[in-house]
């Protein structure tokens, strides 16, 4: 990722990543990001993205505050993560908690758990698109597909903490995946 | 108070765990906040999700009606931090670190091995909230029947079109307001 030549100021930064955190609806936050700093501010190239976005998936963490971090540290270090950060959150933690109050004090009222309850369908069915779509090549192939369902079975079914999840399979996926193997998983 | 600082270990614990995005710590968010503690109903998890479904930014944002809904403002603000910092101080220092390593051949090994880890975790997400909004036995099979179909639909147009993901949430409640009186 290459540096930016000139210095962006720390209230810039939070300008454009409260922007996104405000007209990101519906979720897919990438092409929020991408438009906005690829194409608008110029800040990363398309490869710097790419680079940054890599990282963001693998890391724990969701993908657009981890995204916010390693730009704003890759603009202004420290502070820059900080701002970039509360930039991207805040919006929508606000607009969250007036949904919230407005929830509390509406919950019992059988209209509004109608409404609540078609939402909560309809999030199920975004939550299976954005799996699939995410997912269907991992379905296909043996090896991946015995990781789906053992990770499924432990967590989802068994309840098996994820601690414990993930400290046992993860080495091993990632051993099963180790440089030099034939790349049947790339 | 014992209350917020078992808020905090849990979102804390969730917050270094999400490997993938929020939605992979749903399952054990769900388990912790519904079962484990009792915080909030079945019904209650769904619904404060959905909510999340229909702000901007990040979808996990969220969370923070949970440590409302526990504590009042003081969880909100607890879990809001305790959900984010651990993440992002991890991310800014494993990024400095990821960068290091550039070109290792391992890196790509995280990454092709973590990947199928990160699906089961966003199916049994599915599973998780998909028990109490799709098909909840509590509910008669007309209501169920009704949910469910309205995940398909929703699924479906998203699939098959570009259309913003919160429009086809809103037009799920209003399908809820019309059917599921």
């Amino acid at each position: 990722m290459s540096k930016p030549e000139i210095r962006v100021s720390l209230a810039r930064i939070f300008r454009v990543f409260a922007v996104i955190g405000v007209t990101s609806f519906g979720g897919g936050i990438v092409a929020y990001l991408r438009r906005a700093l690829v194409e608008e501010e110029k800040w990363l190239d398309e490869d710097g993205f790419m680079a940054a976005l890599e990282i963001s998936q693998t890391l724990p963490g969701l993908n657009a505050t981890n995204m916010s971090v390693i730009v704003g540290r890759k603009l202004r270090g420290p502070w820059g993560a900080v701002v970039a950060t509360l930039g991207m959150i805040l919006p929508g933690a606000l607009i969250v908690t007036a949904l919230g109050f407005a929830y509390a004090a509406l919950q019992h009222n059988p209209k509004v758990a109608s409404v609540l309850a078609g939402v909560a369908a309809a999030a199920v069915g975004l939550l299976v698109q954005v799996t699939i779509k995410i997912g269907w090549r991992h379905l296909l192939r043996p090896k991946d597909l015995a990781f789906v369902v053992a990770v499924f079975v432990l967590v989802g079914i068994l309840h098996v903490s994820l601690l414990v999840t993930l400290l046992t399979l993860a080495p091993i996926a990632v051993w099963l995946n180790r440089p030099g193997e034939p790349k049947e998983s790339a | 108070m014992s209350k917020i600082i078992s808020l905090i270990n849990n979102f804390a614990m969730l917050s270094l765990l999400a490997v993938g995005g929020g939605t992979a710590v749903l399952p054990e968010m769900k388990h912790d906040v519904v079962d484990q503690h009792r915080w909030l109903t079945d019904t209650q998890f769904a619904e404060i999700y959905s909510l999340g479904q229909l702000a901007p930014g990040p979808n996990m944002t969220c969370v923070a009606l949970i440590g409302y809904e526990v504590s009042g403002v003081a969880g909100l603000v607890a879990v809001l931090a305790a959900f984010f910092f651990p993440a992002c101080l991890l991310c800014y220092f494993a990024s400095q670190m990821w960068d290091a390593a550039e070109g290792s051949p391992w890196r790509a090994a995280v990454q092709r091995g973590m990947a199928p880890v990160v699906v089961g975790l966003m199916l049994a997400g599915c599973y998780a909230l998909g028990k109490t909004a799709s098909y909840n036995p509590s509910r008669d099979w007309e209501f169920n029947l009704l949910t469910l179909g309205i995940g398909v639909v929703v699924a479906g147009v998203l699939g098959l079109t570009r259309i913003n993901p919160a429009l086809v949430i809103l037009a799920g409640g209003l399908a809820g307001y019309c059917l599921l009186g």
